[in-house]
């Protein structure tokens, strides 16, 4: 079972919608207890750092999330700001990240090679995927994914990037450590490139 | 490379698909739904909905209808129409939708912007102006228009989008009032004058009737947001309601005619 986390931001009825189409059983998790069949979990999320992870925090699910991940390696996919929330702590807010993988989220305005581009980053953008990586698995070169941003995410460990992009500069847009991966492209809304991805993340 | 986005715009009235000329005469063109199924099958950059009763009505959008198309859509939505508070804007967002966009209410109040951008951030807020172009003896003038083209606002555009930045708009979508439905060409002036004001992004909107209409846009204005409505529901001298949109390689001829 898939399990959406609904904690009230982010598209949960687009993902449901996919795993419905490639025939995968989802659903979408707003309690603990809609947690307890997750073989693999979906940390959507849109909207500013801060209220995301007060929203998580609120929906009493956080704990739950955390020991299936941490714990029993349940694979886990944050999507945009859900990627975000998984890095340490972030430019756009004060209060911590859930540290699942090492890094800090940074604003585009803060660096001189993005600051002077039109900001957010909006829009379909060519990413290079490292080969071999599991989530990337039959997705076809210059394969386009839908960006909406104004931040991104810092890897302290730089080999926890699996694909990058390039805007004013090579960001990190995937970074998997073990069982948790963070894409900040919004794979849902990238039509069969995004599909594809989500296959791939319900087969590892 | 970060693409410029082609951009299927969809206005609903009563319930229905509709098309304007000059924001006049909605002509009812079928099921949204539909038309949603048929944009995600032609893999559309994006899209936009636009509630045209709403604001006119002041009635709340209308949160099922926008829960359906969320869930529908496989490529990115844009909603506007009748927002006005930020708990508004979160629900919609909660639904499911990428980006809000909101005008009258915005220009009555740029702090509106402010309150929705510091919450569901600068990205999802879109600032939508519909514009009219007025001729008098000191020259071409652009007024700011609401409530379907019926309210006319004394403001100068370029200071107000300059302000809505400020404010914590993540995208201006700029609505030719004169070129709406005409299908004769957008007005590039307007959409040159209007990209230099801004560091945001920008999507311009109004007057497409080819796909050479939207090739000339983004060869004047670079990465922007090329808008259409009736061009891509549209078919041949007759108007015949068919939902089209540009294969992959027409797309790359267009994007590959930018001057980066």
């Amino acid at each position: 079972m898939i399990s959406i986390v609904d904690y009230g931001l982010g598209n949960v009825e687009a993902f449901l919608t996919i795993y419905k189409r490639l025939g995968f059983e989802a659903n979408l998790a707003k309690t603990e207890s809609d947690l307890s069949l997750a073989t693999k979990i979906i940390l959507p999320g849109v909207g500013a750092f801060d209220h995301a992870i007060q929203l998580l925090n609120q929906s009493g699910m956080r704990e739950a999330i955390e020991t299936l991940v941490l714990k029993d390696k349940v694979p886990i996919l944050g999507v945009c700001v859900g990627m975000q929330m998984m890095a340490s702590s972030s430019d756009e807010g004060v209060l911590p990240g859930l540290g699942l993988i090492p890094g800090r989220v940074r604003s585009f305005y803060s660096n001189k090679n993005a600051s002077n581009l039109p900001l957010p980053h909006m829009g379909w953008n060519n990413i290079n995927p490292k080969s071999g990586e599991p989530l990337f698995v039959e997705i076809e070169k210059n394969a386009r994914f839908y960006f909406l941003h104004s931040y991104y995410f810092e890897s302290s460990e730089p080999s926890n990037e699996t694909a990058n992009v390039f805007y004013g500069f090579d960001f990190s847009c995937s970074v998997s450590a073990g069982n948790i991966h963070g894409v900040q492209f919004h794979p849902e809304k990238s039509h069969h490139f995004g599909s594809q991805l989500l296959k791939n993340f319900a087969k590892i | 490379m970060l693409l410029p986005r082609i951009i299927p715009c969809l206005l609903i009235h009563k319930g229905g698909l509709v098309k304007t000329i000059k924001f006049e005469n909605p002509k009812y063109l079928g099921d949204p739904i539909n038309a949603v199924k048929i944009f995600n099958e032609k893999e559309v950059d994006e899209l936009i909905v636009l509630d045209i009763d709403a604001s006119v009505n002041n009635s709340e959008p209308s949160y099922g209808v926008i829960s359906k198309l969320a869930s529908e859509c496989t490529m990115p939505l844009c909603y506007g129409g009748g927002i006005k508070t930020k708990e508004q804007a979160k629900k919609i967002i909660s639904l499911g939708v990428e980006k809000i966009a909101i005008s009258s209410a915005a220009i009555y109040d740029t702090s509106i912007i402010t309150e929705i951008s510091k919450e569901l951030g600068r990205q999802s807020v879109v600032v939508s102006l519909d514009i009219r172009k007025t001729r008098s003896l000191s020259g071409d003038r652009y007024e700011i228009c609401s409530h379907n083209a019926s309210q006319v606002h004394n403001l100068d555009l370029m200071s107000f989008i300059r302000l809505a930045e400020e404010a914590g708009a993540g995208e201006i979508l700029i609505n030719s009032i004169d070129c709406d439905g005409l299908m004769s060409g957008y007005d590039i002036s307007l959409a040159k004058q209007v990209k230099k004001e801004l560091s945001i992004p920008m999507t311009f909107l109004g007057g497409a009737g080819s796909f050479e209409h939207i090739q000339s846009l983004i060869q004047e204005c670079g990465i922007i947001g090329a808008a259409a409505g009736s061009l891509f529901v549209f078919k041949g001298k007759y108007k015949a309601v068919l939902i089209n949109y540009p294969e992959t390689g027409r797309k790359i001829k267009i994007f590959d005619s930018m001057v980066v």
